[in-house]
């Protein structure tokens, strides 16, 4: 699996995303450009966090209009796998990689903390070894991560399992207490219909170290590998 | 041909004086120059003379604190930002800088800005910055308005931290009522950079160009520097334009860029451009390397039209850079800079006659020897008149025997009433509001300390930082206050597991030409060097934020902040506050006093606002550091937490919070007081926990070291239970303790 990252200008979660990429792959990750459009022959194309051309407009508005996100939407429609996490998903939202938006924070403020999260599907590529029956402690950091879609899409969502994670308390209970930021049904992380397209506003490469002393988020990057 | 500068616009003394100048210091700019300065000139002069960046009353004191180490690459006032070698071939860089009062009137962008500010210092270095932390001071929280400035400032660095990427990892929130006209907001960054590797503020090699990259330049921001060296009035909120604007999002392209450029072979010199802008980095990279500089004001890229050659030599908009490149190399940086799409121009270049030159459309508007214009040089250097504090007589006449103690019972209120004081509850609130976490290298956020602690990528490292003054101490007695602020900071790194390096401090005072206010300045610089001495620590650089208080008001505490890093080496893992299981030991290390001056118990309790600093001996306290340190590398202990504010109830609270664990605790109190056992805030103590087959080799270790210590209980069930007293469990504090901000706040 040879991964890529794409680095807009304001990415600032890149280096961590491919620390943690090398890290459990054991080998190089190509960084891709966004004024590129070649993916240079990756298999799995992550958008990490940040804040791509500053977010001033709506976050990822600008960042989904960048060269590297035409070839991106082509690669995915292919069947590829991309990912996008926080900054990430939102910019796979807006270029309709992904259903749904992410909305400002129902509190209306930012907000960086460790929440847990529940597993919804751990059939899928980015998940299948996860531990669905554990709640996994895994870092937000954004201030427009509450997960909105019509009515029809949630139900479709749920129909058709595209629903990955939940925010839940750490007995792994979807309450609206452990809710962080009002996202609909507590969605923290969706996929596509085709299951090759990803999206979650937790961070899991915040929490797949030792020198972090948090490894629940490890389970994502050894099932990406497996 | 001898060009001459412009005499369209001759300055008057009037003039001056309206620029914050006096009177004296207009004479002295015509004998430098030798004839009238025209308004451009004078403009100049009176940012560059400010106390903001010329440090001309607090020049004098800075130079006696301790400024060697054999760590340190660079000395105080060498660089942009200290520099010490942490080995594996890195350095850390770090400085702390006040943004006060921009925060004042404009809390959101005052505070971004800071965060702006200090960032550049540490990138234009050539580091690249790993961690912030900031020290936030705020008037009453029950006042209307300190509510809106602290949700402003917060919000202003959250936004700006949080864009921009680097993890704001530790920091201090305090509120008194001296705070309520003049907050004080300071920012600390802390950075890493190969050692051979980082770049100087310098203007070398006749005829290199000089440019400008990052944000086009606008009216903001202008006289900034002369702003913040006066006092607040009703006026200041005319002084509105002074504020500068923030664009964290242009932060992170000259960020990379400037590294990137690093990498090329190109640059000679590179400076930020903050206070005085243009006007400040163009003369300071002269002087400092005796060359001279033609600046082409026109050639500056700009966001409005009809901008005057004043206004853009003291523009202080943000994310600007200035660097020198060697001539020939102009495509390899221009590369970088078209690759981040940033505005650049060249605008200067280098020359060898001693003067700064600046132009607009071809006249020559300014024409200044660099060197009078900078700190070392020509700026002015004063010796201000100090006298005692009147108040002292007031802190001298309290009595600890006129306060009433507590009985145990009451000592159960008191306690819960502390756990939800604003100056020691949860800063939960506003920390949530940072991304704590981006760089995943913060190692604290699952196991927390007393000290940040940071993972240096690469390397074998972590480097422990904090940030610490309490200001009620320094009020009491500036030169204890100080030393106290160091040991503090120190303290932290220590029961981190950190030996403490080197120090930046932002020293917030009120008015310099008042002689009190200078005098707690004087003072507290004395204890600042003096325990800095003791520690082995540094000063490195910092700031100083002189005119820290209302016209008709009193000046606030006497506030010299204190950052300071530590070391971690070998991979060693860092120490963490939180007891770990039942049946552990827990001891204190450092001695018990019957001390309850200046606590907070004493202030909120008893209302009693003047009373001395509380206990302190710094041989005591270096002992204490050396023992507390010793146990941790001989991996001896399970938690480190010292007691500052609340005293040893809220740290065993601390202690007990994170994993819900309580404490059974027994103090011979016969010689003391009930509230100086729990609530007192005398320094020197450390509250460790150990696992019981451990006991002996502490004991021993302990014994060896000299410094008293004695065994407080043990680690057990959920209640906080001391000399047979129950307080209640550790959960219903800790429920108080972590929500009593944003309830206090949201009210």
């Amino acid at each position: 699996m040879k991964f890529g990252v794409v680095i807009f200008p304001g990415s600032n979660c890149d280096e961590d995303a491919i620390n943690v990429l090398q890290e459990y792959s054991n080998q190089p990750v190509e960084k891709l450009w966004h004024k590129d459009i070649h993916l240079k022959q990756c298999d799995f194309i992550l958008l990490p966090g940040g804040f791509s051309y500053g977010d001033y407009l709506r976050s990822g508005a600008i960042a989904c209009l960048s060269p590297i996100m035409q070839s991106v939407v082509e690669f995915a429609g292919k069947g590829g796998y991309v990912m996008g996490i926080c900054n990430g998903f939102q910019i796979l939202c807006e270029a309709g990689l992904l259903p749904g938006a992410l909305l400002r924070n129902d509190h209306t403020r930012f907000l960086c903390s460790n929440v847990h999260l529940r597993c919804e599907n751990s059939d899928l590529l980015i998940t299948r070894n996860i531990d669905a029956s554990k709640a996994l402690k895994v870092p937000i950091a954004h201030g427009e991560g509450r997960y909105y879609a019509d009515e029809l899409t949630i139900k479709k969502l749920n129909e058709n399992r595209q629903v990955v994670f939940r925010y839940c308390d750490e007995n792994g209970k979807v309450t609206p207490e452990a809710n962080p930021n009002g996202s609909l049904e507590s969605i923290a992380g969706v996929c596509n219909e085709g299951r090759n397209v990803f999206g979650m506003m937790p961070h899991p490469e915040r929490a797949a170290s030792d020198l972090l002393y948090n490894f629940d988020g490890a389970a994502l990057f050894e099932s990406i590998i497996a | 041909m001898t060009e001459h500068v412009s005499q369209k616009q001759l300055a008057t003394v009037e003039q001056a004086k309206q620029l914050g100048l006096r009177e004296e210091e207009f004479e002295k700019i015509k004998e430098i120059l030798g004839r009238l300065p025209n308004f451009t000139e004078l403009s100049i002069y009176s940012v560059m003379w400010s106390e903001h960046c010329s440090y001309k009353n607090s020049i004098v004191w800075l130079k006696t604190l301790p400024r060697k180490g054999d760590k340190l690459l660079a000395e105080a006032g060498e660089e942009n930002a200290g520099l010490i070698d942490i080995g594996n071939g890195l350095a850390c860089a770090f400085k702390i800088e006040s943004h006060n009062h921009p925060s004042a009137l404009e809390p959101f962008q005052g505070a971004a800005t800071g965060v702006g500010g200090i960032n550049r210092d540490i990138f234009s270095m050539g580091a690249r910055p790993i961690a912030n932390l900031n020290s936030l001071r705020f008037g009453n929280i029950n006042n209307e308005r300190t509510r809106w400035l602290v949700k402003g400032v917060v919000k202003g660095i959250g936004d700006y931290g949080n864009s921009f990427g680097i993890p704001t990892v530790g920091g201090e929130v305090y509120f008194d009522d001296c705070y309520n006209i003049n907050p004080l907001v300071n920012a600390m960054s802390v950075g890493i950079a190969k050692v051979g590797k980082t770049v100087s503020a310098i203007a070398e090699g006749v005829g290199n160009p000089v440019y400008i990259f990052g944000s086009s330049t606008g009216k903001d921001g202008i006289h900034g520097a002369a702003f913040a060296s006066k006092d607040i009035t009703e006026d200041s909120a005319k002084d509105l334009p002074s504020v500068q604007v923030g664009d964290p999002f242009w932060e992170k392209l000259i960020l990379e860029a400037s590294l990137e450029l690093l990498d090329t072979d190109a640059v000679v010199g590179m400076q930020d451009m903050g206070a005085a802008g243009i006007t400040c980095s163009t003369s300071e990279m002269s002087a400092k390397s005796g060359t001279g500089m033609k600046v082409w004001l026109d050639k500056v890229p700009m966001r409005q039209e009809g901008m005057k050659d004043w206004e853009i030599l003291l523009s202080e908009s943000q994310e600007r850079m200035l660097v020198i490149v060697k001539k020939g190399q102009e495509k390899a940086v221009e590369k970088i800079f078209d690759k981040w799409d940033l505005t650049w121009a060249i605008i200067g270049e280098v020359t060898d006659t001693a003067r700064v030159q600046y132009y607009m459309n071809n006249e020559l508007v300014a024409d200044i020897p660099g060197e009078s214009l900078v700190l070392g040089g020509g700026a002015p250097v004063y010796h201000r008149e100090y006298t005692e504090p009147k108040y002292f007589a007031e802190i001298a006449k309290f009595d600890q025997n006129t306060v009433a103690d507590c009985n145990m019972t009451e000592a159960i209120s008191i306690a819960k009433k502390l756990a939800a004081n604003p100056n020691i509850c949860s800063r939960k609130w506003v920390y949530n509001q940072y991304d704590s976490m981006v760089g995943t290298v913060n190692q604290t956020t699952n196991a927390p300390s007393d000290a940040a602690v940071v993972k240096v990528r690469n390397s074998d490292m972590s480097i422990a930082m904090s940030v610490d003054c309490n200001s009620r101490y320094v009020y009491a007695n500036p030169e204890a206050g100080a030393a106290i602020a160091v040991c503090e900071a120190a303290r932290n790194i220590v029961c981190a597991g950190g030996e403490p390096a080197g120090v930046t401090n932002c020293l917030n005072f009120g008015n310099p030409y008042n002689p009190e206010v200078y005098y707690t300045f004087v003072h507290a610089i004395k204890g600042m060097g003096k325990a800095c001495t003791k520690l082995g620590t540094p000063v490195t650089g910092g700031n100083v934020s002189f005119y820290n208080q209302s016209s008709d008001d009193n000046a606030v505490f006497p506030t010299p902040t204190i950052g300071m890093v530590g070391l971690i080496g070998n991979n060693r893992k860092h120490m963490t506050l939180d007891f770990k299981q039942a049946g552990d030991v827990v001891y204190l290390i450092g001695e018990h006093q019957n001390d309850i001056a200046s606590s907070q118990y004493l202030v909120n309790v008893h209302g009693v606002q003047q009373s001395p600093a509380p206990y302190f001996d710094l041989d005591k306290e270096y002992n204490v550091q050396q023992a507390v340190l010793n146990v941790i590398k001989k991996e001896l202990i399970q938690s480190a937490h010292d007691t500052s504010e609340g005293g040893l109830f809220i740290t065993l609270l601390e202690s007990g919070m994170p994993r819900g664990l309580g404490v059974n605790i027994h103090v011979d109190t016969n010689s003391f007081r009930n509230d100086a056992l729990l609530f007192g805030e005398a320094q020197s103590r450390v509250v460790v926990s150990v696992k019981s087959e451990n006991v002996t080799a502490f004991e021993n270790e302990l014994k060896k070291s000299g410094t008293t210590f004695s065994k407080l209980g043990e680690v057990k069930g959920n209640h906080i239970a001391i000399n047979g007293v129950d307080f209640g469990t550790v959960a219903e504090y800790a429920n108080t303790f972590n929500n009593s901000l944003a309830d206090l706040l949201e009210q």
